[in-house]
């Protein structure tokens, strides 16, 4: 259980709303090997939000290298992406 | 089968981004307990070796931590033995040679500081303590990264006077060789009155003789995000609302601090000591204890009422921190360091925060006058009278008290103090002009208090 919870990871993407988001971060995560297990995507006050649940169990890279990979797709797409594994999330918001 | 919420992950990041949330520090504590020889040199190079052994790999498995989570984990330190004990076995020890190794291990290992040149004097002075006391100005004045510490004084032991007067006189020496920086040695020197053994906060953490062979303490802070919540309550909050508040993000910043304590503990193979949840200002805007203040509802930090605002603070802190780990440990509570904090700065110079209402405040924070500049004339007698004080307060309520202060040569009253990175700028602070001298140089000990008939 809790192998497979730390293989998860959350990837915030935020910024301008645009043509061909998702399917950019998606195709880096293909290409990674990473796979998505839940999207939330909404619109808040013009800014486009995404949150995704991801499983880097079988990523063929190191976590370092993927992570670069999307901060410099981030940078591109000209949006903010935050990578992070998700048991700080669990842990913060539950007694 | 997924679970997360949009709404956490989002207030995670603006804590981390907008608010500073930071792992201020991860200290590995390191015990030299087995360092001891009949001589400095081969003492120097056990430690210098163990150091190494012990610390080669920290730095890159924190900054791979601080990847995976994204929160930022600002310094890497260590804590050692005091080495006045690890010293005290060589033949004339040579404390500023195992000075000057320790600061090489440090830049070796690229960790921000050591801790541990310290010594346990509350009771009473051996003769390597006396030898070790004459060494630290030199050593800290020919050292970078080496922060001193001594403890003077206990609840359980009364406070030692000569202690006192010696230390005056360390800050002072330390001072004056490092005039050319704003004497900045002084600032990487601490006393305490009850010092606690697992503090990773610098200058005055070192690895107690209680503890075990090596542990990884972690300090974590967020002031900004405690100052950003009260703002969103309404104005009419009551004391109660607020203190809830804080306890709440007390909590969420402990349990943060242990996963990634317990993470890189887990990576170095060693065991996780404590958590230290200390809210400790940075020079960034927003940083700021004195912004908590403000926030709650007082025009500028030392106005009337900042003592309680500070007391009710420091005591959420520790109960929520206490809620969210069993483990919490060091200081934990609020720091009201001057040059550290932009709020303090400000209320200093405009002459809202007085060193008089600092020393009143220190009665409820966490430790005690903290980074404070003062005129580089100050009578070493006047120093050590604001020791005594500093020392009377932590012995009567039995909690940590500690004096950082730096008396910086050539500046007075309305010159300001520039120290750099994560210790910021101060203003040169007056003090009382009235002598100190006849009641400081009676020496001896003051008693222990009495631990009943409390009032």
């Amino acid at each position: 259980m809790e192998e497979n919870n730390s293989n998860q990871i959350i990837i915030t993407v935020t910024g301008k709303d645009k043509v061909g988001i998702v399917s950019a971060v998606s195709k880096c995560l293909a290409k990674n090997q990473v796979n998505i297990e839940d999207i939330k995507q909404t619109i808040m006050q013009d800014n486009f939000v995404m949150i995704m649940l991801c499983n880097i169990e079988k990523m063929i890279v190191s976590f370092k290298e993927f992570k670069e990979d999307l901060l410099n797709l981030g940078e591109e797409l000209g949006m903010e992406i935050w990578v992070q594994k998700k048991d700080i999330f669990d842990k913060m918001h539950t007694i | 089968m997924s679970d997360f919420n949009q709404k956490q992950i989002l207030e995670t990041i603006r804590m981390i981004k907008i608010h500073h949330l930071d792992i201020r520090t991860t200290t590995l504590s390191l015990s030299l307990r087995d360092c001891m020889s009949q001589d400095t040199k081969k003492t120097a190079v056990k430690i210098y070796d163990k150091i190494i052994k012990y610390a080669k790999n920290f730095v890159s498995l924190a900054n791979e931590i601080e990847n995976e989570y994204s929160i930022p984990i600002i310094n890497k330190r260590i804590a050692l033995t005091p080495i006045s004990l690890v010293g005290e076995s060589c033949d004339n020890c040579d404390y500023v040679y195992i000075a000057k190794m320790i600061d090489k291990a440090a830049n070796e290992v690229g960790v921000d500081f050591v801790g541990g040149f310290s010594a346990i004097v509350d009771k009473g002075f051996t003769n390597g303590d006396l030898r070790f006391f004459e060494q630290i100005p030199e050593a800290l004045a020919y050292t970078k990264k080496l922060c001193s510490s001594v403890n003077l004084g206990t609840s359980k032991a009364g406070v030692n006077m000569d202690g006192v007067l010696k230390t005056a006189d360390v800050i002072k020496k330390t001072a004056i060789l490092t005039k050319d920086l704003d004497s900045i040695g002084a600032a990487k020197f601490v006393c305490f009155c009850n010092a606690v053994t697992d503090n990773p906060f610098m200058a005055g953490a070192f690895c107690g003789v209680n503890e075990a062979e090596c542990a990884l303490n972690i300090g974590v802070s967020g002031p900004g995000v405690v100052s950003s919540a009260i703002y969103d309550l309404s104005p009419e909050a009551d004391f109660g609302e607020v203190s809830n508040l804080i306890k709440k993000m007390a909590f969420k910043i402990t349990v943060a601090g242990e996963l990634i304590g317990r993470k890189l503990a887990k990576k170095m193979n060693i065991p996780f000591g404590v958590i230290d949840l200390s809210l400790a200002p940075t020079p960034l805007r927003g940083d700021s204890v004195a912004e908590i203040f403000k926030a709650m509802g007082l025009e500028q930090a030392g106005a009337h009422g900042t003592t309680m605002a500070l007391a009710m603070l420091n005591d959420a802190v520790k109960k929520g921190g206490i809620m969210a780990s069993s483990y919490v440990g060091g200081l934990s509570g609020a720091f009201i360091p001057v040059s550290e904090d932009a709020g303090m700065i400000e209320a200093a110079e405009i002459g809202s925060l007085t060193i008089d209402k600092l020393e009143a405040m220190t009665s409820v924070c966490s430790v005690g006058l903290d980074m404070i500049a003062i005129p580089g004339d100050t009578p070493n007698s006047t120093i050590a009278g604001m020791i005594a004080d500093e020392m009377a307060i932590g012995m009567i309520n039995k909690k940590t008290t500690a004096v950082r202060i730096i008396p910086v040569i050539g500046k007075n009253v309305g010159d300001k103090a520039e120290f750099g990175g994560l210790l910021g700028y101060a203003p040169i602070m007056k003090v009382n002009p009235y002598s100190s001298l006849d009641f400081v140089k009676r020496g001896g000990r003051v008693p222990a208090p009495i631990h009943s008939m409390n009032n």
